[in-house]
């Protein structure tokens, strides 16, 4: 439904977009992942129509949106700070798109109680925005950019401003309003837990470009670059070399990987839980020495100093709890990983 | 804070109270043929309301006032059409274009006041400089000082920044995300102006209305110096009983009449647009 080709924004001499190309799919939630200064929110904004692209072109079911301005577009915009209008009460915010559109004053009332329902705020409209918490206010965002049933929704950080415990009940709640609607929404977010847990697709962006668009597991197994292994789940990433047409790490050591060899291999990543300290039946084997360990609560994580220097992070499942881990720092331990850990990477 | 409010209340005490409180013992009191030109009001409490009574029963006052509010009224409306738009301007342009504008706003200040009134007498007058381009361009010369439009020009062109700086104010304070909210929400410019940013500068227009209306409507040295003697606003009265009169109960009994009338209008109109925004928003 929606589709991007081709997309540049320039801000002054810095390239903000360069040469996006996107597709979103009917019903999807593509969620646009990337730190800040990525270019993701730009793309948001291009989409929404506050941003003049230099080049390329933006199409919803086919109708190109070059100069159309943002209140003709289809598309609505849940903003990162919500934005609500401080002087019209939770209805009049929630209706205010609705009565742009000239509706009917009954047909508004009907849908904004609609809305409140949808959102669980019941009895809340003649609120003021001020009087709300901020997980209310969200609420009132989301309500209000639904209202007028936009055929794509673009969410920009929309749970970036909630405490961490009532983001993971939110994901879930949006998820879950998304699959119901059937709206296409396109979610900006810096956060990879985010990321993986919401998106139908996730596109990880870097410096205006799109580096690989996946479910979250394709791009989580089999990143095609080594930005994408570090940046979506920190991978230990080390050099390799090519010796007849086998990969061998810097130590010496000849790898054992689950698929063919490519030519222009020159890096392996591996998952830091894939990695395993002590006994073990995987083929892969390091030594080295535990330099230091961080407790996450549910799971733990070594760093350890291999023979040519280079770390690595080795992280298990708390599974007996933290008396059963016998390694300590300044031990030497034996790592090991099976074939199907490797991820090879040309770039 | 205690120590900040006693400060404001002292101030307030002694700087509007007490001499208003002096005014309207003026006012009460008998005039007399001395120095000061009324008599004392102790021992024995000698108090004389003939000063309120005349400027109640003598349609001369009345009509002075009427025609003080409406010159007010009408040269606020003036500076809010012309000054509205200017502070939008302002507020909408690049950063660094922002402070020169203001500045530009308040130059005038820099210059004396009655120099600057001196000077539109010499724009104005018979064969002044804008008769002298009229005529350049063939028309003939216009009568303009010493008429009701030369005193509407002096006091908007006196008072306009004091609309400007705090409509500026409010509308450079507005977050640009709403109006980029509006207009996601499918708002054309002229809705966004119309439902987000006039309502959220609406504090900033009542303060400019006051600060234009409350001392236009006691100007005194403008109609006396660009307007014709039509022109009987209540400060002019207030002058001349003071001055040529010499009658301090009278001008006293002006006085505290304009300024009840200045705070109470005010309180009312405020008391209406809260009651109008109360409604709406229920």
């Amino acid at each position: 439904m929606l589709k991007v080709s081709g997309l540049r924004v320039r801000f002054g001499v810095t390239m903000a977009i360069d040469g996006l190309d996107l597709a979103v799919a009917p019903g999807e939630l593509f969620v646009l992942l990337g730190a800040s200064g990525s270019g993701k929110s730009t793309l948001l904004r291009a989409i929404g129509g506050f941003v003049h692209p230099d080049a390329g072109r933006i199409e919803l079911d086919g109708v190109g949106l070059a100069g159309m301005p943002p209140h003709r577009r289809p598309v609505n915009t849940m903003f990162q700070s919500y934005a609500l209008f401080p002087h019209m009460s939770v209805a009049a915010n929630i209706g205010f798109g609705l009565r742009m559109r000239g509706l009917a004053k009954s047909a508004i009332a009907a849908r904004v109680t609609e809305m409140l329902e949808l959102v669980r705020l019941r009895g809340f409209g003649t609120r003021m925005p001020a009087q709300l918490s901020g997980g209310q206010q969200q609420r009132v965002a989301l309500a209000r950019s639904l209202a007028p049933r936009p055929a794509l929704l673009l969410l920009d950080e929309p749970l970036s401003a909630l405490d961490r415990n009532l983001r993971r009940d939110t994901r879930e709640e949006l998820v879950r309003l998304q699959r119901d609607l059937g709206i296409a929404f396109i979610l900006v977010t810096h956060d990879q837990e985010e990321a993986l847990t919401m998106a139908d697709r996730i596109g990880v962006m870097h410096r205006g470009r799109l580096m690989q668009v996946g479910t979250p597991a394709e791009v989580y197994e089999r990143p095609n670059t080594r930005f994408v292994a570090e940046f979506l789940g920190a991978a230990n990433v080390l050099s390799i070399t090519l010796r007849d047409g086998r990969i061998g790490l810097s130590s010496g050591m000849t790898l054992h990987i689950a698929t063919p060899v490519p030519a222009d291999a020159t890096w392996l990543a591996i998952r830091p839980e894939r990695v395993i300290i002590g006994e073990s039946d995987a083929p892969n084997r390091l030594s080295g020495v535990v330099v230091q360990r961080s407790y996450a609560g549910e799971t733990l994580t070594h760093v350890v100093r291999l023979a040519d220097g280079s770390m690595l992070r080795a992280t298990a499942a708390l599974r007996q709890g933290l008396n059963a881990v016998q390694v300590e720092i300044g031990d030497a331990v034996t790592l090991s990983w099976q074939p199907d850990a490797c991820i090879v990477l040309a770039q | 804070m205690i120590a900040v409010l006693a400060i404001v209340w002292a101030w307030l005490l002694v700087l509007l109270v007490l001499p208003t409180l002096i005014v309207l013992k003026i006012a009460l009191s008998y005039p007399a043929d001395s120095v000061p030109p009324y008599a004392p009001m102790l021992p024995g409490l000698h108090v004389s309301t003939d000063a309120f009574a005349l400027i109640l029963s003598d349609p001369l006052y009345a009509q002075a006032l009427l025609l003080s509010l409406k010159v007010a009224g009408l040269s606020t409306a003036i500076c809010l059409l012309a000054g509205y738009p200017m502070a939008l301007a302002i507020a909408r342009s690049p950063e660094r274009w922002r402070n020169l504008l203001l500045m530009l706003v308040m130059l005038p200040f820099w210059t004396g006041f009655l120099m600057r009134i001196n000077a539109w007498i010499g724009l104005l007058q018979d064969d002044g400089w804008i008769n002298t381009i009229i005529v350049m361009l063939g028309l003939s010369p216009l009568r303009l000082l010493y008429t009701d439009v030369a005193m509407y020009i002096g006091i908007v062109y006196t008072y306009l920044p004091f609309m400007v700086l705090p409509i500026y104010a409010r509308l450079s304070q507005l977050d640009g995300r709403l109006l980029e909210a509006a207009a996601d929400l499918g708002a054309p410019p002229w809705q966004v102006f119309g439902a987000v940013t006039l309502p959220l500068s609406l504090p900033g227009v009542w303060a400019g209305v006051l600060l234009v209306f409350i001392p236009a409507a006691g100007e005194f040295v403008i109609p006396e110096l660009l307007g014709g003697p039509q022109a009987q606003l209540i400060g002019r009265m207030l002058w001349q009983e003071f001055f040529q009169n010499g009658d301090w109960p009278t001008a006293s009994a002006i006085a505290c009449a304009l300024l009840a009338l200045l705070l109470l209008l005010p309180a009312a109109l405020l008391r209406v647009g809260r009651t109008t925004l109360s409604r709406r928003s229920s």
